[in-house]
């Protein structure tokens, strides 16, 4: 510990650390528009700048060491004013449309001027004009909104493995785009939303399918169904002012049928599905010499990736859809023949943490005889928007449960919102299917927690199995190298595309820190230790459906419906 | 259009990492005349490196360009000599008689129009460069004519 002067009192830092990692544990706001938690500084935006006694400039505080005596003034006026500058010339080449973007309220460029009190234009400069990039399935990007601090190149970049973006140009003419300057739909961008996740501005946002959904629900002829994924329940409340973790299943289904939505699924009833299928693909690869380590397949940002970054891992990759497809493929099949509903009739919505999943939806795998499984995707915040528009207040809103035969859940499956969770539901059935017998504990701690890379070897009843849980696409192409160079000790790998999982999904809301994250992970977690129903095949709505219609795990029924394929994908890479 | 080989010019090269891809980049474009994205693509495969860097760099440097150079490359001089004396105008008459700006090549692949900060002919100013050649005095006129007999030429070997 070494002793520091901030704003005239002394106080304890770390050594080694930056100022700005210090000033912030003092609870001291200093505004960042560049800055990414864990990191290496850019100091490319230069808002965190605070004036040291005796250094002539102010001194970027994310990439400032401390030192020992070093007095620090964070908001002297000279400070204060160079922000408010920075801000003014940002706002110089902004399109200030900020009654109609989609950041409005919620944007870090306007939260500032607002705070540094800016009132006039200062500085008039020539606007940069550039067309909006519609061509992706998942994410809009508008060049003439960013202010190059460069956070989604480096998350793509970094934290990805992506890098389907960078700066391009120089000067006034830089902006960020894909290599040739061509649109997301035709590079290497897997639609994560990370990107999203970072952006200061409404510079990128989420493809809407607002419009479609209430269209459809407009439509006295269509039959619009709905389905929410596991971490949906979890992370809504605080779109509402409530604490990060709050769980309001409950209240989500109520606002969800206030909304006109004819039927209120759960996708954690298909995660448990999934989970039956996928747990007995692993068995059976096991048992039958078939390809190993096995690889999940319910992330879509990662099943893009390795289509087209490593197609020599194809044959790894579970062929079990995602909860998402594989609860859309039954609602339009045995749900639409038991009611009686034509499956072109069914408009069937869901509700993900997820950009990605709007490109999966769109996938022609995804459908039969040109019917969709999934029409339209909507991401938490869009559900919010909904929410807002209605006029209701999740907080007061009676709980409701799920509608049958899909509403049913263990918590084996809605632990698939987190990193590790599908790997610990498909454990707990893997256990069951080769022993007959459950796990004494079912919690596996080993593949808990927010870590990008957790490994393990389960027991399971005789068979040694070596797991890895991998979070971040980055971590998980070092792991692909290392089995690619000869690794042999694994043979299931759970991969979740954003890190800490589908609690920090592109399409969760905005501004969470490592704290919210953690409090929503947590609250998978309790949810797990106070239910009863913990693995997939205690699930008795799954059993029923496979007495009923499917018959059993990897039958004829369940390969037609539940299961896909891959095929390499040629991106500029 | 003309595409070469990158394979040798990489070999050339050896295990040279990625602090070399300018020196691969300026010799692609030496022999290809510009960069093709295929060659970008190859290169970054070879370096490791994904192609949005390669574009990036590339991008930020004036002297690459990006589309193949027409039968008639212009270079238009904007140092400070050719400034005073009106350079800006004769840039101006270029793009509108020709219909292309700086780094594009025209559609019938005849021109391409390229801004160079200095072609060290200062005592021509304004000056321009066409295939290595210099015009001095440039005018808005003498850029029509300049650019009527290149057309011609071009017309008269087929």
């Amino acid at each position: 510990m070494i002793a520091i002067e901030v704003n005239g009192e002394t106080v304890q830092a770390n050594a080694g650390e930056m100022l700005l990692t210090a000033l912030r544990r003092l609870g001291i706001k200093i505004p960042t528009l560049c800055h990414i938690d864990g990191l290496p500084p850019s100091g490319a935006c230069r808002m965190c700048d605070v004036e040291v006694e005796g250094r002539p400039n102010l001194q970027p505080s994310c990439a400032t060491p401390v030192v020992e005596g070093m007095k620090v003034h964070t908001h002297s006026p000279r400070a204060v004013r160079a922000r408010k500058t920075i801000v003014e010339l940002l706002l110089a080449n902004h399109p200030d449309d900020c009654l109609y973007c989609v950041r409005n309220g919620n944007c870090e460029l306007q939260t500032l001027a607002e705070e540094l009190g800016v009132r006039v234009r200062r500085y008039q400069g020539a606007r940069d004009r550039y067309h909006v990039d519609q061509s992706s399935p998942s994410i809009i990007r508008d060049p003439e909104k960013c202010i190059l601090c460069g956070k989604c190149v480096r998350v793509c970049e970094e934290i990805q493995g992506v890098a389907c973006i960078d700066f391009i140009g120089r000067g006034s003419k830089t902006r960020v785009g894909t290599a040739f300057d061509q649109g997301l739909n035709v590079s290497s961008c897997i639609n994560c939303g990370q990107c999203v996740m970072v952006c200061p501005t409404g510079a990128l946002r989420e493809t809407s399918h607002l419009k479609e959904v209430y269209e459809a629900l407009s439509d006295p002829d269509r039959f619009v169904v709905v389905q929410h994924a596991p971490s949906i329940s979890v992370t809504l409340a605080e779109e509402f002012g409530m604490k990060p973790g709050a769980d309001v299943c409950g209240a989500l289904t109520t606002a969800l049928r206030l909304l006109g939505f004819d039927r209120v699924f759960d996708t954690s009833f298909s995660a448990d599905l999934t989970i039956m299928e996928e747990a007995s693909e692993l068995v059976h690869r096991i048992k039958t010499g078939g390809v190993l380590p096995m690889m999940t397949s319910c992330s879509p940002g990662w099943i893009k990736f390795v289509e087209q970054t490593y197609p020599d891992f194809i044959p790894n990759l579970s062929t079990c859809k995602s909860p998402q497809q594989m609860l859309g493929a039954v609602i339009k099949s045995f749900y639409a023949e038991r009611e009686s509903i034509a499956p072109e009739k069914i408009f069937s919505v869901s509700i993900m943490p997820c950009t990605a999943k709007k490109f999966e939806a769109g996938r022609p795998e995804m459908s039969r005889d040109e019917v969709a499984d999934v029409d339209a995707v909507l991401t938490t915040r869009e559900l919010a928007r909904m929410i807002r528009m209605r006029g209701l207040d999740l907080a007061n809103v009676a709980p409701q449960p799920a509608d049958t035969p899909f509403g049913e859940r263990s918590t084996a499956g809605k632990l698939f919102g987190a990193t590790g969770g599908v790997m610990e539901a498909a454990i707990r059935t893997a256990y069951h299917l080769v022993s007959g017998e459950d796990l004494a504990d079912l919690k596996v701690q080993a593949v808990r927690g927010l870590k990008g890379v957790k490994e393990a070897r389960v027991q399971v009843a005789g068979l040694d199995l070596g797991v890895a849980v991998v979070s971040g696409l980055g971590n998980a192409a070092k792991l692909l190298d290392e089995i690619a160079a000869g690794r042999k000790d694994l043979h299931f790998i759970e991969v979740m595309t954003c890190p800490g999982g589908c609690i920090a999904g592109g399409g969760q809301p905005l501004g969470a820190d490592g704290e919210a994250i953690r409090a929503r992970m947590q609250a998978l977690y309790n949810i797990d230790r106070s239910e009863g129903v913990r693995t997939a095949h205690g699930n008795e709505a799954v059993q029923r459906l496979y007495r009923e219609y499917l018959g059993q795990p990897l039958g004829d029924k369940s390969h037609h419906l539940l299961h896909t394929h891959y095929a390499p994908r040629g991106v500029v890479a | 259009m003309i595409q070469v080989d990158v394979e040798p010019i990489l070999n050339e090269f050896g295990d040279a990492g990625r602090d070399a891809l300018i020196p691969i980049l300026q010799a692609v474009q030496e022999r290809q005349g510009y960069l093709s994205r295929e060659a970008m693509i190859e290169v970054g495969q070879h370096l490791g490196l994904p192609v949005s860097k390669i574009y990036g760099v590339a991008t930020f440097y004036n002297q690459f360009r990006f589309q193949p150079q027409g039968k008639f490359h212009i270079q238009v001089c904007r140092g400070t000599a050719c400034h005073v004396k009106g350079s800006a105008r004769v840039l101006d008459a270029v793009r509108q008689a020709l219909k292309i700006e700086p780094g594009q090549t025209s559609r019938d692949g005849l021109f391409s129009l390229e801004v160079v900060a200095c072609i060290g002919a200062c005592g021509l100013a304004p000056v321009i460069c066409v295939n290595g050649e210099f015009y001095a005095g440039m005018t808005t006129e003498k850029v029509d004519k300049l650019i009527r007999s290149c057309q011609r030429k071009a017309a008269e070997n087929g």
